[in-house]
């Protein structure tokens, strides 16, 4: 398999305070970390809170820059791009799944998965088809006029799942995306993630504190005080 | 999906609160087109004035009058060409609520140096020869429905009759009309041979003020000087101005319209951008964590702002608008009520191109602080603070 993604001795530094409050503190969040991810990988990266799991995963997808290092996504070095260039890179090659599923509660669940092509040149046809085939690979084609409000809450992880794949991203970027779920629809969840992982050749990350979640994964890494501390563990997931 | 029904379903997240701001707006619009329409009536009424045209009033107040025998004098000056006497009636018809202009003139004089007027000849004889003849311009004859031959009854409030009653009887001879584009302002003209018989002794040959017809209008000040310095020792001074100075002078009488309308609308449109600012603002900061996945998603900076922006922008001229079709659905009804008080009641493209610009000027104070703000959330700060 081939490299996607090349992190090389990437740090993350943050200012905390004010100077009107007493002056800033810094606080390493990062520290010099070097991971390369395969393409088509499934990961979990675990660790305690605070350990920098939430960060390294923002860094990834260009959410946040490094303070050192240099990251390289798909042969992109997201470090030289400007602000607009990180924004149309990640309409394209990134899709984000958050713990809180974070839908526009004003629209329908067609109408968030929608909402990521509006930055292509498709036309409003297509648009709609490809956002109603998100929805039937999540399983949730008959909920496509629902807004957020009327779903549970495992249907609106899998709303935000169809809008992280709608765009045909190569990378899956997870933060905790079970947190906020029971255990069996957690497994729904992670099975969908699994299934997008095998059968479309998803390369995914996927933060998580649930040892149980982790077994999804193909490999785990353990993060802690903002450094990998354990080789990656490479498991044949069921 | 497109990213006008994105600018539309966030801009009616709430719908109440967004509903009460589009009725705020839609109001303070509406006020905006009404006063200045009823600034523009006033301010009609004297750009109408004739450019060849003097006005002379007793120097000191605009209610002393001037002796008749001055008509003769003004009229016999060089420069002069025609003088028009006039008196100020002050009746009512029928009821005290009718009240309208009422002049008393010489009928042939005062259409000699009003010129701008329309009427038929035959009628400005029939008028001259007819004492207790009135003519009425053409709204004021529609609104009572008066028709040729008709008695006017008017009741007196400023001169009562020689008997002491304060009731006159008048026969309507005809109408006249206004040139296209003057206010069509409500006037009553009566006779002055009846009006200087019939009222009371002590009332008799004054004339209230001079309309002066100039031969030349590059002299209009000369003739004017010549008129004051006339009457400068006299018991009866006077003070001579343009038709158009006196016109202003008479509009001011009101207070200065185009004042007290900038006064009202600045108050009325300063609270509304205090309203929707802050609708705007607090709009903005329930969204932080939803600006911050769009941005997630791909939507650069700029977008967010501009996202941010049109909607304040779009809530600000949708109100306009609905301020501003209202006002031009209720024009009609209120052009033919106001007619008769104020003159013309239109409402211009200008206006319109005004508050659309207002609209926008609104959009644009309140949009920007927010969409600034939107454009330099930085996603990873936003959405830990979800």
């Amino acid at each position: 398999m081939t490299t996607l993604v090349n992190c090389n001795g990437i740090a993350k530094r943050y200012m905390r305070g004010t100077q009107s409050r007493g002056g800033t503190v810094s606080v390493d969040v990062l520290a010099s970390v070097d991971l390369q991810i395969r393409a088509g990988d499934f990961i979990a990266l675990m660790g305690p809170s605070g350990s920098g799991k939430t960060t390294l995963l923002n860094l990834l997808g260009g959410l946040d820059r490094p303070t050192r290092g240099t990251i390289e996504v798909a042969g992109q070095m997201l470090n030289a791009m400007t602000g607009a260039t990180l924004a149309q890179w990640r309409s394209a090659h990134v899709g984000f799944i958050f713990q809180f599923y974070n839908l526009l509660s004003v629209l329908t669940a067609q109408h968030n998965v929608e909402l990521p092509l509006l930055l292509t040149h498709l036309t409003r046809a297509q648009r709609q088809k490809n956002a109603a085939t998100a929805l039937q690979i999540v399983g949730l084609a008959d909920r496509a006029n629902h807004k957020p409000g009327e779903l549970s809450g495992g249907q609106q992880q899998r709303v935000a799942i169809a809008r992280a794949i709608v765009a045909d991203p190569q990378l899956l970027l997870c933060d905790e995306p079970t947190g906020d779920l029971d255990r069996a629809t957690a497994d729904e969840i992670l099975g969908l993630l699994q299934s997008l992982n095998r059968e479309h050749g998803k390369t995914i990350v996927m933060v998580t504190h649930d040892p149980k979640a982790a077994e999804y994964a193909r490999t785990a890494l353990h993060m802690d005080k903002g450094r990998l501390v354990e080789a990656a563990t490479e498991r044949s997931a069921s | 999906m497109t990213m006008w029904g994105l600018l539309f379903a966030n801009l009616f997240r709430h719908r109440t609160r967004t509903t009460l701001t589009l009725l705020s707006l839609m109001i303070a619009f509406l006020l905006f087109m009404l006063l200045r329409a009823i600034a523009a009536a006033f301010a009609g009424g004297v750009t109408v004035a004739g450019m060849d045209r003097l006005i002379v009033d007793a120097k000191y107040s605009m209610s002393d009058n001037l002796p008749l025998a001055s008509v003769a004098q003004i009229r016999a000056l060089d420069g002069v060409a025609g003088v028009a006497q006039m008196n100020w009636f002050g009746a009512y018809y029928q009821d005290p609520k009718n009240g309208f202009a009422q002049y008393v003139v010489d009928p042939a004089a005062f259409f000699d140096v009003y010129r701008e007027l329309i009427v038929e000849s035959d009628v400005v004889k029939q008028f001259a020869a007819t004492r207790i003849g009135v003519i009425a311009s053409t709204s004021l004859a529609q609104k009572y429905g008066w028709h040729t031959g008709d008695a006017i009854p008017l009741h007196g409030l400023l001169w009562p009759k020689q008997d002491g009653s304060w009731d006159w009887q008048f026969q309507l001879i005809g109408t006249f009309a206004y040139p296209n584009g003057a206010p069509d302002q409500p006037l009553l003209l009566l006779h002055y041979e009846y009006f200087n018989e019939a009222v009371a002794v002590w009332a008799r040959n004054q004339v209230g003020w001079l309309a002066v017809r100039v031969s030349d209008p590059q002299r209009l000040d000369d003739v004017a000087n010549e008129i004051d310095a006339l009457y400068k020792n006299s018991s009866d001074p006077t003070r001579t101005v343009s038709q158009d100075e006196y016109s202003r002078a008479q509009a001011s009488q009101f207070g200065d319209m185009g004042f007290i309308t900038t006064m009202i609308l600045s108050a009325v449109f300063f609270t509304i951008v205090l309203l929707t600012g802050n609708t705007a603002l607090q709009s903005f900061r329930e969204r932080v964590p939803e600006l911050a996945v769009l941005k997630t998603l791909g939507f650069t900076d700029t977008a967010v702002g501009a996202l941010v922006l049109g909607e304040a922008l779009l809530l600000c001229v949708t109100g306009a608008g609905l301020g501003i079709a209202l006002a031009l659905l209720l024009e009609p009804g209120l052009n033919s009520n106001l007619v008769t008080i104020i003159g013309r009641f239109d409402m211009t493209w200008q206006s319109v191109l005004f508050a659309v610009g207002i609209a926008l000027l609104i959009g644009f104070g309140i949009g920007i602080p927010p969409a600034w703000a939107a454009r330099r959330l930085t996603i990873v700060d936003a959405l830990r603070g979800h």
